[in-house]
């Protein structure tokens, strides 16, 4: 599927509103638990990120942490995650899927060996949180080649000139990390400072699908509802955690999250 | 074979990437992280080459650390083993302790150059902690120490230490619970807190611009060296450098001086903890906290758990600078167990005045296997680099007893 990323974001613009992109952690809590998350979260999504759990997360908070620390200890291994990709993509081949990870697990694979396995797998898009610009400038290459989106990020602390230089190498997605913050902090900026920057990259290249992500919630993704995208993650993570700790199925009480914060931006 | 450049700083011998050899190195970290590191690296540039700022580091050497560390011969280790020449140099007789003081206090300088008024820094042995959290008090920074619950136990004097100096110390409790995990937690601290914190890491890892910070402070060891050596011997003797690599700060201090001397001349040979041994076992490279480097991992990538009654070993990485040292062939790395290193402690208690901590004990092990085995024109020396009153309880604990 081609562009369906660029599809999505041209759905949910259709509608009037951003697309929601959920982030939850693939093996969480099991293989199969995790896949059983996202079939029945994705009528309530616009694009679906998983994450490829490594047990040295030097950028998430610890929600994500335990996420990633559950399906560790449940034994996912990369091969897992290209075959549970495969079988989302099977009944859901239009909705976006997009790979989060460490660059360790990549490289410890083969950046190429692993490309390949993601486009046999259907994987629509790339984010590589700890490879940042310009050292991506051959691994994104490698991904256009194979039509997988790679996903640059830009922070606040991003300068003008290098946002610039970023946004000119991205593909059709950018994330924008909405505060100084690891993920699964609460925001730590005001709704207006997050929206102003949300600004700043998007008068460089309008085209450019942006989304905002770290530390949204169901308190706060209606007010961000002007960008193209939100992500909400480890508010998800959250949840699942509260399930499994008060023996609740995490399928339904995901799937009734995901449709709160749903029903806030539509 | 890699080549090593001479007449060039080992520190700077990086791309424009920050890697060495194209392979060791580099800056894996988050976006958000990229402009306080493009920051610190300018000032640091700038730094290094400023009187003033030289001036005041030695300053703070000489009269807060205590100048010079002693270097002198074991007579007795020397008779005993009937081999080589065994000389010490003595650095754990630095205020603070261990070598971690002159990396300490170089942050702290730098931080406050910076502005910034809060630095945060990781420990395993507590060594590095202990004089940040000093360094701090000094410079009036407010300091937070991240340490892992098992070494937080097992360190337990250097804990007090970091607390009376007024230092918060802030457990970290996830997965091995050791210092891998309190560096991963002290550079999330810092990805959240870079507008405003300083970062310290504790050993020459992590993204270029920490590693370059930290080897460039520790060479004042070797620094020293060179002069007492050549006070001692008129000359540079053909040599034997020992040192423990836990991260590998205080081997790349030690040996800095001597990287452009022949390996005939001058060895280099570094000593890491068995179950925590990336460099001499061929591991693979991996990237781990911000830079490619040899590190253990399972077969899936995964960071792999160490073992070392040495908190300040129990680490799965090891310096992207050790890995060009290895590559290039110019230094030469083995192992010694837990057991190999309290028996070395024993002998050298036994017969000389010096105290080492587990860290060092590790390179004494590897002396003493080495020793009988060369001349007497052999000069092998050692760096004592640190203190052993914060091992005391695992001595006792092991041994039965902890020397006077
Ligand atoms: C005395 C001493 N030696 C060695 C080490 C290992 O670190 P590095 O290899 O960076 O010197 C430590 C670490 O805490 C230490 O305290």
């Amino acid at each position: 599927m081609k562009n369906s990323i660029n599809n999505a974001f041209k759905i949910a613009k259709k509608e009037n509103r951003p697309a929601l992109i959920s982030y939850t952690v693939c093996g969480d809590n099991t293989k199969e638990k995790s896949l059983q998350i996202l079939n029945s979260i994705s009528k309530d999504l616009d694009i679906a990120e998983w994450g490829i759990p490594h047990n040295c997360p030097t950028a998430d908070g610890k929600d994500i942490q335990n996420s990633s620390y559950r399906a560790l200890q449940n034994g996912i291994r990369l091969n897992d995650i290209f075959k549970l990709v495969k079988r989302f993509k099977k009944t859901k081949p239009s909705k976006p899927m997009i790979l989060m990870g460490y660059y360790q697990m990549i490289f410890n694979y083969g950046d190429k060996k692993f490309i390949r396995k993601c486009k046999e797998a259907g994987v629509d898009g790339l984010i590589v949180v700890d490879l940042s610009f310009p050292d991506n400038k051959n691994f994104a290459k490698l991904c256009k080649k194979n039509s997988i989106c790679f996903v640059q990020l830009i922070a606040p602390t991003t300068t003008v000139k290098r946002m610039k230089e970023i946004i000119k190498s991205s593909h059709e997605m950018i994330y924008m990390i909405s505060s100084i913050s690891t993920t699964g902090s609460a925001l730590k900026y005001s709704i207006k400072r997050i929206i102003k920057n949300y600004n700043v990259i998007k008068k460089i290249k309008p085209s450019k699908n942006v989304v905002i992500g770290f530390g949204i919630t169901e308190k706060t993704i209606s007010n961000l509802r002007s960008a193209d995208g939100l992500v909400v993650g480890s508010a998800i993570c959250r949840e699942i955690t509260r399930s499994l700790k008060d023996r609740q199925n995490p399928v339904t009480n995901v799937s009734k999250l995901v449709r709160k914060l749903k029903n806030k931006i539509i | 074979m890699i080549k090593l450049k001479k007449k060039t700083p080992l520190i700077d011998q990086h791309n424009k990437f920050g890697f060495y050899a194209n392979k060791f190195g580099g800056n894996y970290c988050a976006e958000t992280m990229r402009k306080p590191i493009e920051d610190l690296s300018k000032l640091f540039e700038k730094l290094r080459k400023d009187r003033k700022f030289l001036k005041k580091r030695d300053h703070y050497f000489k009269n807060y650390l205590g100048g010079e560390t002693p270097f002198f011969k074991l007579e007795n280790l020397t008779k005993h083993l009937g081999g080589a020449q065994i000389w010490c140099k003595d650095v754990s007789a630095i205020n603070g302790d261990a070598h971690k003081a002159y990396h300490a206090t170089v942050n702290a300088l730098i931080c406050k150059e910076s502005g910034k008024r809060y630095i945060a820094g990781d420990t395993g042995a507590g060594m590095f902690g202990k004089n940040l959290a000093m360094a701090a008090k000094k410079m009036n920074l407010k300091c937070k120490i991240f340490m892992g619950t098992k070494d937080i136990s097992r360190q337990a004097p250097n804990v007090k230490f970091m607390r009376d100096a007024g230092a918060e110390v802030v457990p970290v409790d996830s997965g091995s619970k050791t210092l891998v995990d309190a560096v991963s937690e002290c550079m999330r601290h810092y990805v959240s807190n870079c507008d405003n914190t300083h970062l310290a890491v504790g050993s020459a890892i992590g993204c270029n611009i920490f590693l370059k910070i930290c080897a460039w402070s520790t060479s004042q060891i070797s620094r020293e060296l060179k002069k007492q050596l050549i006070k001692e011997f008129g000359e540079i003797p053909k040599l034997k450098l020992i040192n423990v690599i836990g991260g590998g700060s205080s081997a790349l201090g030690f040996w800095n001086e001597f990287i452009d001397y022949d390996k005939k001349h001058v060895e280099l040979i570094g000593v890491e903890a068995k179950y925590a041994a990336p460099l001499s076992t061929n591991a693979k490279v991996a990237v781990l906290h911000g830079a490619a480097q040899y590190c253990l991992t399972n077969k899936e990538g995964q960071i792999a758990e160490t073992h070392s009654l040495s908190a300040g070993l129990d680490y799965p990485g090891s310096s992207p600078l050790h890995g060009l040292l290895k590559d290039s062939g110019r230094a030469r790395y083995t192992n010694a167990s837990d057991k190999e290193a309290l028996a070395a402690f024993k002998l050298i208690t036994k017969l000389e005045d010096i105290r080492p901590s587990l860290e060092p004990a590790h390179a004494w092990s590897e002396c003493i296997r080495l020793a009988p085995k060369l001349k007497k024109s052999d000069v092998l020396v050692v760096n004592n680099c640190g203190k052993g009153y914060k091992d005391k309880k695992i001595y006792i604990e092991q041994l039965g007893y902890y020397p006077k």
